[in-house]
């Protein structure tokens, strides 16, 4: 959606931005931006104008955690220190609730004004929160006219389906998602239950392997691993889980379309949906 | 004697069976009891099989393992204050098994976990016994065990933290507390061969660790070959220190709380000792793993916090009774 054109950010009509005045930070768009978070890197690279967006977070091209890694390689990336961020002299810094505390209460204190965005823990949050960097880059009609098209493809998930296939997400460690969360909703709007709830978790947390044994969902749904390997990880392929799995379908899901509360859930749903034409398939 | 024996053994035996009885999935005793033995392709025995029977197995293999280490090489050092996890064997356990994990070692044929672990332990014992001397005073054997577990500490953690693995930087605790959590049958089977060579090894000593206590000279009359010994404690402790290690992470205190509190019941003959600490080893260990299911039944309390909780204010006592006997 952005092109290559906000590769240079440049001097150019900024000229040599002067310091960013704390007082008239809501009257003007703001033009230098640079985004600390994955989620708000790609919020904002879907809603700024050409040349708004500075830079975003070295995360956002790493094919593993960003939906976006494509239209990323287009910007400058930096590592989240206050340092670096502030030498860019940007006019308005964008940054999750999670992000380091301590860079982003720096960067406050340097006078630099910082939009804070917590995560999405719905899909009705992700039009809130592209509606939110909307307002916050001053670019409002493109966020509607995404906002327009992500409720439009939703509503085409809303059928109604006979049964519900018992579905677990199953972590590194253990984890989890709970029903108020938006792993939980992705799973929900496409046909199936989330045995978290079953078992009493609401948010996210770690599940015991033997609670997992018992409740017996029909599928599981394990994240991929990472390179290099981890204990943590070696739960994912611990003999229940593989007992588990046996002659059902399985899913690992693709972190990218999971994480953020971005349009690209959509894709995620999509997935799931495919599981459970499966399951339904295996079971019938 | 044989008294302390049977003792031993019962209390191992129900520390055993309570390990498989506790849990976060809510099964009645008698239900998973069944469960376990008859077995049909339910929940629950997939549950007792795969989840509870490899804890408790690990329980006591791991245990039994870190008794007869410490007692072996208190035997052998005849010094109070030896212990795998304080003189920097498990450490070297540990930092072997982390590497062969990032390098993809382990992942690439089964032994390969623990025999790196192995390796570790094994480089670790031989420098801390090169560093503190064959007949080294307890300063000279903790200070050297001090420096080879921060070093050990400090590469396990680098290494960590330079996995390309996100995960691998949080698991930092594990390798230095340890954890029988979410272990499977794959990792009894790993660890038991070399926990069983190293035992083996370790009881042989029983012998040549009585003759010892006379002084070398002595035992050297009485024909044990010393550096033949020397050679066996060495192998021994790393085969069993580096198997356990290599599956459930460097576990401390144990070696050195266990043998010190049945050496009054043995006669403080070395050689009975060591299969009376391999028994009270697993029996602390078995212990202590109920203790964090029953603490924390949800979330993973690390082992090594309730074994140091237990043996740090011993080892304390220990240091102030060396300083008063002025050794």
């Amino acid at each position: 959606m952005v092109g290559a054109a906000g590769l240079s950010p440049g001097p150019g009509a900024a000229g040599l931005s002067p310091d960013p005045g704390a007082a008239d930070q809501v009257t003007a768009a703001p033009r230098r931006v640079v985004s600390m978070n994955l989620c708000t890197d790609q919020l904002a690279m879907l809603v700024a104008g050409t040349g708004q967006l500075l830079s975003i977070s070295d995360l956002s091209r790493d094919p593993r955690s960003s939906a976006m890694v494509d239209a990323a390689a287009a910007y400058p990336t930096h590592h989240g220190r206050a340092e670096e961020i502030y030498l860019m002299q940007p006019d308005l810094v964008i940054a999750g609730s999670f992000t380091a505390r301590a860079s982003v209460d720096m960067l406050k204190r340097l006078g630099i004004p910082v939009a804070v965005f917590d995560p999405a823990d719905s899909l009705t949050d992700v039009a809130d929160r592209l509606k939110q960097m909307g307002e916050v880059l001053h670019q409002q009609d493109r966020a509607e006219t995404l906002i327009a098209q992500f409720e439009a493809r939703l509503a085409t998930f809303q059928t109604e389906i006979a049964s519900h296939p018992r579905a677990a997400i199953y972590h590194a460690n253990g984890y989890t998602a709970g029903d108020k969360t938006l792993a939980s909703q992705i799973l929900t709007t496409a046909g199936l239950a989330n045995i978290a709830g079953e078992v009493g978790f609401s948010d996210a947390g770690f599940l015991p392997l033997e609670v997992l044994a018992m409740a017996q969902p029909d599928t599981v749904i394990t994240s991929r691993p990472y390179p290099g390997g981890s204990r943590s990880e070696e739960i994912m392929e611990h003999p229940v889980i593989e007992t588990l799995r046996r002659a059902r379908p399985e899913a690992a899901m693709t972190d990218s379309d999971w994480v953020c509360g971005t349009p690209y859930v959509l894709q995620a749903i999509d997935d799931m949906v495919d599981l459970r034409r499966d399951l339904q398939g295996a079971t019938r | 004697m044989t008294r302390l024996a049977l003792l031993l053994t019962a209390l191992v035996g129900v520390l055993f069976i309570t390990a498989l009885l506790v849990g976060p999935a809510d099964i009645g005793p008698l239900q998973s009891l069944t469960a376990l033995v008859a077995g049909d392709e339910g929940p629950m025995t997939l549950v007792m099989r795969e989840i509870r029977l490899p804890r408790a197995l690990l329980g006591l293999l791991i245990g039994g393992s870190l008794g007869l280490a410490g007692a072996a090489m208190q035997g052998y050092l005849r010094n109070p204050l030896a212990d795998p996890g304080l003189i920097g064997v498990s450490g070297s356990a540990a930092l072997g098994a982390v590497l062969a994990i990032q390098t993809g070692v382990a992942a690439g044929f089964a032994l390969g976990l623990p025999l790196a672990a192995l390796g570790g332990a094994l480089i670790g014992m031989f420098l801390v016994l090169v560093l503190a001397g064959p007949r080294g005073s307890s300063l000279t054997l903790i200070l050297a065990g001090i420096a080879i577990s921060a070093l050990a500490g400090a590469f396990t953690s680098l290494v960590l933290n330079l996995s390309p693995n996100p995960f691998a930087a949080n698991e930092i605790v594990f390798w230095m507390m340890g954890s029988l959590a979410d272990r499977s049958m794959t990792h009894v089977w790993i660890a038991l061969p070399l926990i069983v060579l190293g035992a083996a090894l370790l009881l042989s000593l029983s012998r040549g660790l009585d003759a010892l206590t006379l002084g070398e000279d002595a035992a050297e009359a009485m024909g044990v070959r010393l550096s033949r010994l020397r050679l066996t404690l060495i192998f021994g402790t790393a085969a069993v220190v580096g198997a356990s290690t290599a599956v459930a992470g460097a576990i401390g205190f144990v070696g050195l709380v266990v043998p010190h509190l049945l050496r009054p019941f043995v006669g403080a003959r070395p050689g009975r000792l060591l299969w009376a600490s391999g028994l009270g080893g697993a029996a602390m260990l078995l212990a202590a793993d109920i203790a964090v299911r029953v603490i924390l039944p949800t979330r993973d309390l690390k082992l090594g916090v309730v074994t140091a909780l237990i043996g740090a204010p011993l080892f304390l006592h220990l240091i102030f009774r060396t300083r008063r006997d002025g050794m």
